[in-house]
């Protein structure tokens, strides 16, 4: 065990953990951060994906080691008001059937646009292969990254 | 006819030669690399070179097309992921997103290297398809083997990523030769003149 400082949504977290520990565990069962999911548990569904310095990492098989000194970003902070144009577009297209997804849907969707402000269909299949939804509403996903690009462009902000 | 005679000069050819690659005068250090030119010592020596790149701990990271192979049978990574300029991936969908700096432990689980990357977009050096002769001669082409000189070649066997090949993670196979033989056959090939097969 190790006592680790970790930076969550902005905030300095104590935490008390065998440095190999999954960074979803800590999140979740220790630090109450339970809009992160896990899913597969091996990288393969993007459930858990979270930002870590603004990158998509799957947090399941990241050890909380390497999250030290790190911007961990989870769902939770993605914006303040649950009003990141993605959030919106999301609720208005009501992309979500189960939800269970849908967070890691989201961070991996904020990557895409901060990198590709209006993305493609080639850049959403390119960015968002990694994430799995076993109620398969890929498409509203797509129209949701698509709407939520026009409104960033139409000046909501991130 | 041809062969024996292609043959007969190539071992005329062969004649004994100390010669350093890439030995800057700032390099005094480096000790020189001997080439002796032997075309037969050569081409069996990248028989064993050629069977360890052709194997998918090696070519699974050299694909042909954009996409990464995965597994022993070289299928197409799952989930599709992308070369990207650096061949570090793109997007939300970077390697070192789920690739770790070690072997995540368990089966099927994403194998970890700092390192972890593809040849980058503007030099691909693509393993997958490549015959023996194609292969060889990519390796020692500079314009297709990351303006890799002899001296890098020499160095890239004790690569990272390279040694990572033999420490692929759990349900993997390996190479078909240890790191130290593979080492020993390619320093063995380009100490020997880096001759390609006929085929």
């Amino acid at each position: 065990m190790e006592k680790l400082t970790l930076t969550v949504n902005g905030l300095a977290r104590e935490v008390n953990v065998d440095p190999n520990m999954p960074l979803l565990w800590v999140l979740r069962d220790l630090l109450g951060l339970t809009g992160t999911k896990f899913g597969c548990g091996v990288a393969q569904c993007g459930a858990c994906t979270v930002h870590v310095n603004g990158e998509a990492l799957r947090s399941c098989v990241t050890k909380v080691s390497r999250a030290v000194g790190q911007q961990i970003i989870t769902i939770e902070a993605l914006s303040e008001n649950n009003d990141h144009p993605l959030q919106l577009a999301w609720a208005e297209l009501d992309v979500p059937q189960c939800g269970y997804c849908q967070s890691g849907q989201l961070m991996s969707a904020a990557v895409l646009l901060r990198e590709k402000p209006n993305p493609t269909d080639q850049d959403i299949d390119d960015a968002m292969s990694g994430n799995i939804c076993r109620c398969g509403t890929y498409p509203r996903i797509r129209a949701a990254i698509h709407k939520a690009a026009k409104m960033q462009q139409e000046g909501v902000k991130p | 006819m041809k062969k024996p005679i292609i043959l007969g000069l190539m071992l005329l050819s062969s004649v004994v030669m100390a010669l350093s690659f890439n030995v800057s005068k700032k390099e005094t250090k480096t000790e020189p690399l001997m080439v002796v030119k032997d075309s037969i010592a050569s081409v069996a020596a990248f028989k064993q070179v050629y069977a360890v790149l052709m194997s998918p701990r090696c070519m699974n990271c050299h694909p042909a097309g954009n996409v990464p192979l995965q597994g022993d049978d070289s299928h197409l990574h799952t989930m599709l992921p992308k070369r990207g300029v650096e061949g570090k991936g793109v997007l939300a969908m970077k390697c070192s997103n789920c690739h770790q700096a070690e072997n995540t432990p368990g089966l099927h689980t994403p194998p970890g290297n700092p390192n972890w990357h593809l040849p980058p977009d503007n030099m691909k050096m693509v393993f997958q398809g490549r015959s023996a002769n194609q292969l060889a001669k990519q390796l020692v082409n500079p314009k297709q083997n990351g303006n890799k000189g002899m001296k890098e070649l020499i160095a890239h066997a004790d690569d990272g990523l390279v040694l990572a090949g033999w420490n692929p993670g759990e349900g993997r196979s390996l190479p078909p030769i240890s790191h130290a033989e593979f080492k020993k056959a390619w320093l063995k090939w380009l100490q020997t003149g880096a001759f390609a097969p006929a085929k």
